[in-house]
């Protein structure tokens, strides 16, 4: 299979190019929350009644992870995608303010294929339970918010050639639809 | 007669946590490397490939495979004749804190479900359990890191007693189909049937730490095994969820008496990482 590389922030031009089931590598720039972190970050838009998203992360992918402290020399001992379809509830908006893709594993809500579609934003399929090998693709790290939630505060990191599946691409096509239909 | 001592637990546990975090059991990457080598889908032999390769990295670098190190399930069998006290447990928490915080591994439990999310930041409570088996001279320690993603894949359901053998397939399918490609496929599944609603999802979960290579000792269970294996392989989930051949790396089912007008049923996921390990005291 031919891999897609994808320079991250990752642009219109690219997200609109790649479709459900495209094998691609990330390289740049990625933002690890998960479910705490999602519950706050929702609370802090609505109660400061933010219109663009904060920390920077508009244009930005959010990878759904909750890293392993650091180990063998790299900022994360172990890093996979968790379950995204726990962050369903709060994608659509962070979508429509900015968010242009998002990593996970597993199969998404409706709601989500239509934000997908609706704002050009790209849903990515990585392995869930490869978190040694993923963490070789990780050259930093930077806590940016929520420090104490632990492994689940906001972090900026720096992927290399990190390898992941189109798992919804900006036509709302989910990778698991479509395997469905081969069979 | 022979005293099982907090020690024992706890530096029974000081050994394996970090290795169960950090090297696959041999069974697993064993099926692992067997259905990566047979899988004819193009993306789940991507992924299979890539867990191969995981375990490996995981082992030589002393790296967790999975960053969902999981809550410490701890479950003590003893045999009619070994006594203990009462105390038994009380090192646990104490050797889970000493190995989740030295050997780097994640801390992924909250103080309470509902009122209180703040994680204890040392992966405490471990969830404990005391078995008493009829068979003398045992002392038997069963480990699990239980990961987030499957066990929310999982479910207890209440049949009844007409629903018989089909009504179990049902039951698995309808979870693998809803459920399993959240779960990290290929999945381990352990099946519970029998017993009352409390005690069918501990069924389920011991099931789970019988090796993949070890065939249930009753040939009716192990028929059905691999009756319930082939039903969820052809559901082409397949590894990653993305559409293959395995689905599953095996089944395993524990049965029990029950109620005259019950049928308990429960499904317990375990992932491709199915960290397990049992030790003879």
């Amino acid at each position: 299979m031919n891999y897609k590389h994808i320079q991250l922030p990752l642009s219109k031009a690219d997200a609109r190019a790649l479709r459900a089931g495209d094998a691609c590598l990330l390289t740049g720039p990625v933002y690890t929350l998960r479910d705490a972190g999602h519950i706050r970050l929702l609370d802090e838009i609505r109660e400061k009644r933010l219109k663009t998203l904060p920390y920077g992360l508009a244009g930005q992918v959010i990878f759904y992870a909750g890293p392993t402290p650091p180990k063998a020399g790299r900022p994360f001992g172990a890093i996979g995608p968790t379950t995204a379809s726990r962050m369903d509830f709060a994608a659509p908006l962070l979508m429509s303010m900015g968010l242009t893709g998002t990593i996970g594993k597993g199969e998404r809500s409706d709601e989500v294929k239509k934000a997908c579609e609706e704002y050009s934003s790209v849903y990515f399929v990585a392995t869930g339970g490869a978190a040694a090998f993923l963490a070789k693709c990780v050259v930093s790290d930077e806590t940016l918010a929520y420090d104490d939630l632990g492994t689940e505060a906001l972090r900026r990191i720096e992927v290399k050639d990190m390898p992941v599946f189109v798992g919804i691409d900006t036509l709302g096509q989910s990778i698991y639809d479509l395997d469905r239909e081969d069979d | 007669m022979q005293v099982l001592s907090s020690n024992t637990i706890s530096d029974a546990l000081l050994v394996s946590i970090p290795r169960l975090a950090n090297v696959l059991p041999p069974d697993i990457l064993e099926a692992l490397i067997e259905a990566r080598d047979k899988e004819t889908h193009e993306r789940a032999k991507i992924v299979l490939d890539q867990l191969v390769l995981n375990a490996q990295i995981a082992s030589e670098d002393h790296v967790p495979i999975c960053q969902d190190t999981g809550t410490v399930w701890v479950c003590l069998e003893v045999g009619p004749d070994i006594a203990l006290n009462a105390n038994v447990f009380s090192k646990v928490n104490p050797s889970v804190a000493h190995g989740f915080i030295n050997s780097k591994l994640r801390k992924s439990v909250v103080r309470d479900a509902l009122f209180d999310r703040t994680n204890t930041g040392d992966n405490t409570p471990a969830f404990c359990e005391l078995r008493l088996v009829d068979e003398p001279g045992v002392a038997r320690l069963h480990l699990m890191l239980k990961g987030g993603g499957s066990d929310n894949a999982s479910r207890v359901v209440m049949l009844t007693p007409n629903a018989g053998k089909q009504g179990v397939i049902d039951t698995v399918l309808e979870c693998v189909k809803e459920k399993g490609a959240n779960a990290c496929p290929p999945l381990v599944i352990g099946v519970g049937v029998g017993s009352t609603f409390d005690k069918v999802a501990g069924l389920a979960k011991l099931a789970l730490m019988r090796p993949l290579n070890v065939p249930a000792p009753d040939p009716q269970v192990a028929a059905f095994e691999r009756e319930l294996l082939e039903a969820v392989n052809a559901t082409g989930i397949g590894a990653g969820g993305l559409g293959g051949d395995t689905t599953a790396l095996g089944v395993r089912v524990k049965t029990a008496p029950c109620h005259i007008a019950a049928l308990p049923v429960a499904v317990n996921m375990g992932c491709s990482a199915m960290r397990r390990l049992t030790i003879e005291l």
